[in-house]
């Protein structure tokens, strides 16, 4: 029929070129919010920093021990953090979080363990809950720009279920999965033990004239050590959660650009094809009028 | 006369950070000054506010905080606050 697939075309083209106006509109977005959120985690650096100095410095200077820095031996469930994206549209972002989350999973449960999920953004939960998998807890938080009174919720609730006792669901390990940020073409999902603790960064070097400075205490090393830990914890946390959100934005600002990309090859082709059929068309217009007037002059 | 080298920092953004001659905190045991020589020390904070001065008499950060810790070590002071919210001073290098 003459004019039918050029309409098809048209409409094809039609719609194509308004996903690619979204596509665009995604990757402009993703772009100028991603200098931001790399900005927010030097911002929140000087604070890790100093946690860690501290940290390393009552851990040098003191031989308390801390339940925090103490391995548990009464129980052999341990708590997984997976840190995802809240939406969609970042190319295998989620998938690869999800994937290499998966593969601890296996591999703790090999070790006889028992796994406890804890999933951050809405991707990971609406994964397990599919997949009809308990989830300890649940955060979904805006995962393009985490505030740090989440990861303080967050952080309070794993130590929480750190400290607890064996009975009432108390893990031995945290472990938190999330997408560490290389630079902008690279983000690799990382898998990072965080409790108990182990503080090995930023260590002095004690040299030979100050071996050991001798650190006032106020009020005393364990209570020292009390308010510290957790808020080291809370700001590894916090500093995670930042690092996800720059390689969130970094691989939708990546997958929206290649899918631009396409939705422009898929316009061009469908307009080729479009031209293909009116040339057709027209061709065939011709012989019918041609082949027409042939048959008057016959008759 | 020494200066101690302050940094004040917040969970997410640095909030000041220079020379200074003299560092107010809430600790544990009560509200603490801090000047330069002071030995080292790790102090936990209780809510309270934190001062620190320039000069005598000149304030360059004065702020309310919740909670966090402070430690000094050879003039260096780390001031690690929770929640801040400033009540005067000039502010100075903001991050």
């Amino acid at each position: 029929m003459a004019g039918g697939s050029q309409r098809v075309y048209k409409q094809r083209i039609k719609s194509t070129q308004s996903l690619k106006k979204m596509f665009r509109a995604q990757e402009l977005i993703a772009a100028s919010r991603i200098g931001k959120a790399r900005g927010r985690t030097a911002a929140a650096a000087p604070y890790e920093r100093a946690i860690t100095r501290a940290v390393s410095a009552v851990a040098t200077h003191t031989s308390t021990d801390h339940p925090l820095t103490t391995e548990r031996t009464d129980t052999d469930r341990v708590a997984v953090l997976v840190i995802a994206s809240d939406r969609g549209m970042a190319g295998s972002y989620s998938a690869a979080i999800i994937r290499e989350s998966e593969r601890l999973v296996a591999r703790l449960t090999a070790e006889g363990k028992q796994v406890s999920l804890y999933a951050a953004g809405r991707r990971a939960i609406s994964y397990y809950k599919y997949r009809d998998r308990e989830l300890a807890g649940q955060w979904s938080y805006g995962s393009d720009s985490p505030e740090s009174e989440v990861a303080g919720d967050i952080a309070d609730t794993l130590l929480g279920a750190f400290l607890a006792p064996e009975a009432e669901g108390g893990v031995s390990e945290l472990h938190v999965v999330y997408t560490q940020f290389v630079n902008m073409v690279t983000q690799r999902p990382r898998v990072v033990r965080m409790l108990p603790l182990e503080v090995v960064e930023g260590v002095a070097t004690p040299g030979e004239h100050d071996a050991l400075p001798l650190y006032d205490f106020e009020p005393s090393p364990e209570s020292v050590l009390d308010a510290l830990l957790p808020r080291y914890v809370r700001s590894r946390i916090f500093s995670f959660m930042l690092e996800a959100a720059a390689s969130e934005l970094a691989s939708r600002q990546r997958a929206m650009h290649t899918a631009t990309d396409n939705a422009e090859d898929i316009i061009r082709n469908y307009t080729r094809l479009a031209n293909q059929a009116r040339q057709a068309d027209i061709t065939q217009e011709i012989s019918e009028i041609v082949s027409g007037a042939d048959a008057l002059a016959a008759s | 006369m020494a200066e101690l080298n302050v940094d004040l920092v917040a969970a997410d953004r640095k909030v000041w950070s220079g020379a200074a001659r003299e560092v107010s905190a809430p600790s544990a045991d009560g509200q603490i000054g801090i000047l330069a020589g002071h030995t080292p020390l790790l102090a936990v904070l209780r809510p309270g506010t934190v001062k620190v001065s320039t000069a005598p008499g000149q304030v360059a950060v004065e702020a309310q905080v919740s909670g966090g810790f402070v430690s000094v070590d050879d003039d260096v002071v780390t001031l690690v606050v929770d929640d801040l919210s400033e009540v005067g001073g000039h502010a100075g290098t903001r991050a």
